[in-house]
């Protein structure tokens, strides 16, 4: 019991990390039919951000420090994603192939870049001495920081919800994932739908960036890579467009994973990959997805 | 006073020469039908006004050029369009599929709700589970809670069971007394009914303008639309 409750509470706060890292990608790809491939270049963007802002004016290594580091890495990469969409999806309007392959370029480039000035080795995130200790459920330790991601994760996902619920911006959202040109034929511009997506998309991953340097044991350039292609399958599995379907895939995943990985050492990612086939052969629309028409 | 003119336009859609230099004027607070058979470029004609379609030649409306103007540009302008499969917004209550089309800070919801009292009561349903004739009051709906200078409307009783089809077209003769309109419809009765005038096309172009009285010449009515008038 002890084993299913420490494997369960690791695979939910792994779970969350994916979540962070599929929400916008989700978000971007229902309203804009944008394969995002620079998704992850975000994520590490907002790591960078968020060192930088740890070493610079969050030194003391508290919680609020660390949160406040999130949040700054959120916002920076928020602002990255903003500029690129203003730079060069806004360009490609309505040409979808050439958006996906102008964000693989982006992620290539920004990468080497990145790889260039900070070189491909680890940097340490400073985070909260607590995330070092463990908390006794039943007899299981669980390590704490695991409850700092299941708690940002679910504060991004209400806060979403807020904002996809009860605000305009988050109804022309819905609406544009639905039918984008109708939207406009209601007098919206959605463009300016277009550009919150992409902010709230890249704060997420950067948020997620940060967390996942601390998950992972440090910041680096390369950092991204397996993340992003869990957040595709968190999307798919979920449900293009639908962020309740990327936070219950995200959970199944990640608790998936740990469990498969538990028993069969190296499992988790062809279970993961096995459970993708099953969903895309009996709901190609994900759980949560809509049919498109 | 001329509201709208279309000179010469052209629509080519994946190499599909649609419009083929259309041609035709609505007067200000007139009600023009466009009519023609199936796939003459009627519904075309609307999006290519609406900025849905890439078009060339000149769409004037209030003697500004709409071709090349983006389309929510065109909207607030005072043009207003219910499409032709209704295209609400179906995962939205119908509570929700009207405030997206709110665009004034007092939208005019007693009007609405006088016209389909139906929909205040259904606000909170969610519109994809509506009812075809639900769901078409819902579209003409959002494009009567503003103040709109011209309506498209693209055959808004396609579908409808008759008694639907009564109660749209009643709606639809209350807001004719009052607009501009350009209304795409199969349904002969109620082109009747609402228009002053009618436009027939055929294969892209402008074949007839004149007046819908013609609409009651049999002969008329089967050479140009291909139907017969009695059954409609």
């Amino acid at each position: 019991m002890d084993t299913f409750i420490l494997i369960a509470v690791t695979g939910i706060g792994l779970g969350a990390l994916y979540f962070l890292v599929a929400c916008g990608l989700t978000l971007i790809y229902g309203l804009m039919g944008v394969l995002n491939f620079a998704h992850g270049i975000f994520l590490t963007v907002g790591a960078f951000v968020g060192l930088w802002a740890a070493n610079t004016f969050f030194k003391n290594g508290s919680t609020i420090d660390y949160l406040l580091s999130a949040l700054v890495g959120g916002i920076g990469a928020g602002l990255f994603a903003l500029l690129m969409e203003q730079l060069v999806i806004t360009r490609l309007y309505d040409r979808h192939i050439d958006q996906a392959l102008v964000t693989v370029g982006v992620a290539l480039v920004v990468g080497a870049m990145l790889s260039g000035w900070f070189t491909n080795d680890m940097r340490m995130l400073p985070s909260p001495a607590w995330f070092m200790d463990a908390v006794q459920v039943g007899s299981a330790n669980i390590p704490k920081d695991r409850f700092m991601y299941i708690a940002v994760a679910l504060f991004l996902l209400i806060l979403f919800i807020v904002i996809l619920r009860y605000t305009r911006i988050g109804l022309i959202i819905r609406a544009g994932v639905e039918n984008r040109q109708m939207v406009t034929a209601l007098g919206i511009n959605v463009r300016l739908a277009f550009s919150t997506v992409f902010f709230l998309g890249g704060l997420a991953a950067g948020i997620g960036g940060v967390l996942i340097a601390t998950y992972q044991g440090g910041v680096t350039p390369l950092m991204a890579g397996s993340w992003l292609i869990y957040g595709f399958i968190v999307v798919v599995i979920g449900g293009m467009g639908s962020i309740g379907g990327s936070a219950i895939a995200a959970l199944m995943i990640g608790v998936i994973k740990q469990f498969a990985n538990y028993y069969v050492p190296g499992l988790g990612d062809f279970v993961i990959v096995f459970l993708l086939a099953v969903v895309l052969l009996i709901r190609p629309q994900g759980l949560l997805g809509k049919v498109n028409a | 006073m001329t509201y709208l003119a279309l000179q010469d336009v052209h629509v080519t859609l994946k190499g599909s020469h649609i419009l083929q230099g259309v041609s035709f004027e609505v007067p200000e607070n007139k009600v023009v039908a466009l009519l023609g058979r199936n796939g003459v470029g009627k519904s075309t004609t609307l999006k290519a006004i609406m900025g849905l379609y890439p078009a060339t030649g000149s769409i004037t409306f209030n003697s500004h050029e709409l071709v090349g103007d983006k389309t929510h540009h065109i909207v607030r302008q005072g043009i207003a369009y219910v499409p032709e499969d209704r295209e609400i917004f179906s995962s939205l209550s119908v509570k929700e599929n009207l405030a997206l089309a709110e665009r004034t800070k007092s939208p005019n919801y007693d009007f609405v709700y006088s016209l389909f009292p139906e929909l205040k009561t259904r606000s909170s349903q969610r519109a994809g589970t509506l009812s075809g004739g639900q769901q078409q009051m819902v579209a003409i709906s959002r494009v009567l809670l503003n103040h709109n200078s011209l309506l498209l409307i693209d055959e808004p009783t396609k579908g409808l069971a008759p008694k639907l089809v009564t109660e749209v077209a009643d709606a639809l003769t209350q807001v004719a007394g009052s607009s501009t309109m350009v209304l795409v419809e199969q349904n002969l009765a109620l082109v009747k009914r609402v228009a002053e005038h009618i436009i027939v096309m055929d294969q892209g172009r402008v074949v007839f303008s004149g007046s819908p009285e013609n609409l009651h010449n049999e002969e008329f009515v089967k050479r140009m639309l291909g139907v017969s008038g009695g059954s409609h």
